[in-house]
């Protein structure tokens, strides 16, 4: 059980939770175990612990802490955006926007939006994985109440033109939510220059626990609970709060913003030297994504005639740990949606890799992944 | 404001968790970091721990693996369980019956749903604070599709009919019966199958596990509409990376609690028989809300005339006991309980009520302890009132 895999190489799934946060969380289990709605001292003590981690959190976005809200995860802080904001302004309007590559978390919440009366235009991107600002521009109506626009995506890496959305938003009056869930950490990320009123965070993409996230709500934003309680997150999210968690968040998110500009520019270093690898020595290489406007630790590329499935199998036996896509959906034998939006082949598709980079990847490991990719694909075409 | 012992009994608000379960995430904190989803063997591995952890849930609750749920703790397993059961079988009938002493993470779901369009009976309870079978069967229409009593009390401790309501609504295919089992998983026994229980909520932190954690059990053959949407894990139920660390420190809570549950229940009563002979012989004017014979074993609520509840929880803080005066989910705010009024106490008894709730950790020399700091500061309490 305990063998680790010689490369983990993905890390747009989960990151391995950083020793400095595991150290915080051990902290809070062993000295701060109260409820933080007691109002003895153990409560007292656990509160301040969970204000402190709310104003980290903030701080990485360039939030106001009162305007973060924790939840149990990305997941959770998506719906909570999603549902929450368009049922709180379901009286101004009945049109809501997003687009055909986000996560299953936001899509999902649209499909089910539709169902109950709701109309929802789903955006196409260009072959890079890109929202147009202008179709985005077009797509707005009178009725229009929230639209939810990926920070970066999740399987290809690819970063929206978000900052330019954000505008039209503010000046059309319509919401926006981003999921950055890929992206907080690994480029800037601020509330301000972006112009969202809703952004989702997640712990565990980046060193800090599972179980976690955070939702940025700008202030004065109509929200509804998803769940009823106490009063907890002021009830905007009841529930006794996981508290060890949330501390391991904010631990989690001071470091990677800390480190991210110089973090950064070491991973995309990496990054290129890997696409620039795969696609001259693998034949029949294709990279997903946008060549820059792309996140630093991810490459995602499709190999002609293999699938995807065998790849992950025969790179796990040689201890190396990637993905084909997104991997709350890696049971599943469809073609990633993302891909698919983007005019790639079904069969081309299904012979994809997510390699998604992390604070332990070296050269030597982008080395041997290249000599064991090439290998593989070699022996698995020649069958 | 240091003090040299600290007692603590608010275990009905939250426990210390357990060494055992913070060795348990630690290990899952240190090594197994990957996504149970993912296909590799970083997967596979918390996949694994996920799913022993599940099965040992399952085992205590005389249920199916399959039939667990994984949620972020008890209020969203109570939210999950009745806001889903609510949408998904709205068709069949919008009547819901609950009682008027559940917890605020199963009233609220409630007032929230009459504002969706369903009718909801709110039952009351008899003198000693639990639910009357025969209420249950008058309040009962052909359009009933769920029923959701608690078994535990969180203020009083009273155990309510969940035997007699599970057998009353087993003819009845088309109400479902929701348990919250918050307060009552790990004390009292719990068998969904000879319970004819349906769904029931239980939660890590309340028995010495992690917070952020809890599980929802659902029987077989039945479906609920989820909270969340997405990445469909606990087959759709209940979408999200699942919390690894939080899941195996609630299998090593749930593990040690079982392990010896009739020996230490068997002590907590003890204990609590103890604290409250100890205060009724005592303390002069005092009313013992917790039933005799019919409570949990871990939860005593009393009321003082005469003293301000939250005026003697901070005079005993600072004497080093730790106690509430109610659900510490409401706690921060200053209203009287639903509970205790229900109960039919005068302004000076609601007003000066308060909640002592043990844990297997507490001993017979804490409780001795507490009683007498107890009694002092009642004393000089009330002599501060009548001046």
């Amino acid at each position: 059980m305990e063998q680790m895999p010689a490369i983990y190489l993905d890390h747009a799934a989960t990151t391995p939770v950083r020793p400095e946060v595991a150290a915080v969380m051990m902290g809070v289990l062993t000295e701060s175990f109260g409820n933080p709605s007691s109002t003895h001292q153990f409560g007292r003590k656990v509160r301040k612990l969970m204000e402190e981690a709310r104003q980290k959190t903030a701080g990485a976005i360039g939030a106001a802490a009162r305007e973060i809200v924790f939840t149990s995860g990305g997941t959770e802080s998506n719906n909570l955006a999603v549902l929450g904001t368009v049922r709180a302004n379901r009286d101004k309007g009945r049109h809501l926007v997003t687009t055909a590559v986000e996560h299953h978390a936001v899509l999902d919440v649209f499909r089910q939006l539709a169902t109950e009366g709701f109309e929802v235009t789903v955006l196409p991107v260009d072959e890079y994985g890109r929202v147009s600002v202008d179709q985005f521009r077009n797509a707005l109506r009178e009725d229009t109440i929230l639209a939810s626009v990926m920070h970066a995506n999740n399987e290809i890496g690819t970063v929206n033109p978000l900052a330019g959305i954000g505008k039209i938003c503010r000046e059309r009056g319509v919401l926006l939510h981003t999921d950055a869930v890929q992206s907080v950490g690994k480029i800037p990320v601020n509330v301000e220059e972006l112009q969202v009123d809703l952004l989702t965070v997640s712990g565990h993409k980046i060193y800090g626990p599972k179980g976690t996230g955070a939702l940025y709500i700008r202030r004065g934003t109509a929200i509804d609970p998803l769940m009823r309680g106490g009063s907890q997150e002021k009830a905007i999210r009841p529930g006794t709060e996981n508290v060890a968690g949330i501390v391991g968040l904010g631990k989690a998110i001071e470091l990677a913003a800390g480190e991210s500009a110089h973090e950064s520019i070491r991973l995309a270093r990496l990054r290129d030297k890997l696409i620039r690898n795969v696609l001259t020595s693998v034949p029949d290489a294709r990279l997903n994504g946008h060549p820059t406007e792309r996140l630093p630790h991810n490459v995602n590329v499709s190999f002609a005639g293999v699938e995807g499935e065998t790849l992950i199998q025969g790179l796990d036996a040689r201890g190396i740990a990637i993905s084909a896509g997104s991997a709350c959906t890696s049971g599943a034998l469809e073609p990633s949606h993302v891909l698919l939006s983007l005019g790639v082949e079904r069969s081309l598709a299904l012979g994809t890799l997510r390699i998604s980079l992390g604070r332990s990847t070296t050269d030597e490991d982008i080395d041997v992944v290249t000599e064991e990719l090439k290998q593989i694909i070699q022996q698995l075409r020649s069958i | 404001m240091r003090v040299a012992r600290e007692i603590y009994l608010d275990n009905s608000a939250t426990t210390r968790p357990f060494q055992e379960v913070i060795e348990a995430m630690t290990v899952v904190l240190t090594r197994h970091f990957g996504n149970p989803s993912s296909l590799h063997k970083k997967g596979l591995e918390t996949e694994a721990i996920i799913d022993r952890v599940r099965q040992e849930i399952a085992k205590t609750l005389g249920a199916k693996p399959s039939e667990i749920i994984f949620t972020s703790g008890g209020t969203e397993a109570n939210n999950l369980a009745i806001q889903g059961i609510a949408r998904r079988y709205k068709k069949r009938g919008t009547h819901i019956i609950t009682s008027s002493i559940e917890h605020s993470a199963v009233l609220d779901v409630m007032k929230f749903l009459e504002g969706e369009g369903f009718r909801v009976t709110y039952l009351p309870v008899d003198g000693n604070g639990c639910v009357r079978i025969e209420d249950v069967e008058q309040a009962l229409t052909e359009h009933t599709i769920l029923v959701s009593i608690m078994v535990v009390n969180n203020e009083t401790g009273a155990v309510q009919p969940i035997r007699q309501i599970g057998e009353l609504l087993s003819n009845r295919p088309k109400t479902l019966f929701h348990v919250d089992g918050v307060q009552a998983y790990g004390k009292i026994p719990l068998k969904v199958k000879t319970d004819k229980i349906d769904l029931l909520s239980v939660s890590a932190h309340k028995i010495h596990g992690p917070k952020g954690i809890g599980a929802l059990f659902m029987r077989e053959g039945i479906d609920l509409e989820p909270l969340f949407w997405g990445g469909g894990q606990e087959k759709n139920r209940r979408s999200g990376t699942e919390n690894v660390p939080g899941i195996a420190g609630f299998g090593a809570a749930v593990r040690k609690v079982f392990a010896s549950l009739e020996q230490d229940r068997e002590r907590l009563e003890r204990l609590r028989d103890q604290l409250i002979q100890g205060i009724r012989s005592s303390i002069g004017q005092v009313r013992i809300n917790t039933p005799e014979g019919l409570a949990a074993p871990h939860v005593v609520s009393v009321s003082l005339p005469g003293v301000k509840g939250e005026v003697l929880v901070h005079a005993m803080e600072t004497e080093g006991v730790f106690i509430s005066t109610g659900s510490a989910c409401s706690s921060r705010q200053k209203i009287h309980s639903h509970v205790l009024q229900q109960l039919r106490l005068s302004d000076q008894e609601l007003e000066g009520s308060v909640r002592l709730s043990l844990s297997y950790e507490n001993t017979a020399e804490e409780i001795e302890e507490a009683v007498r700091i107890m009694t002092r500061l009642v004393e000089d309490l009330r002599l501060l009132t009548r001046r």
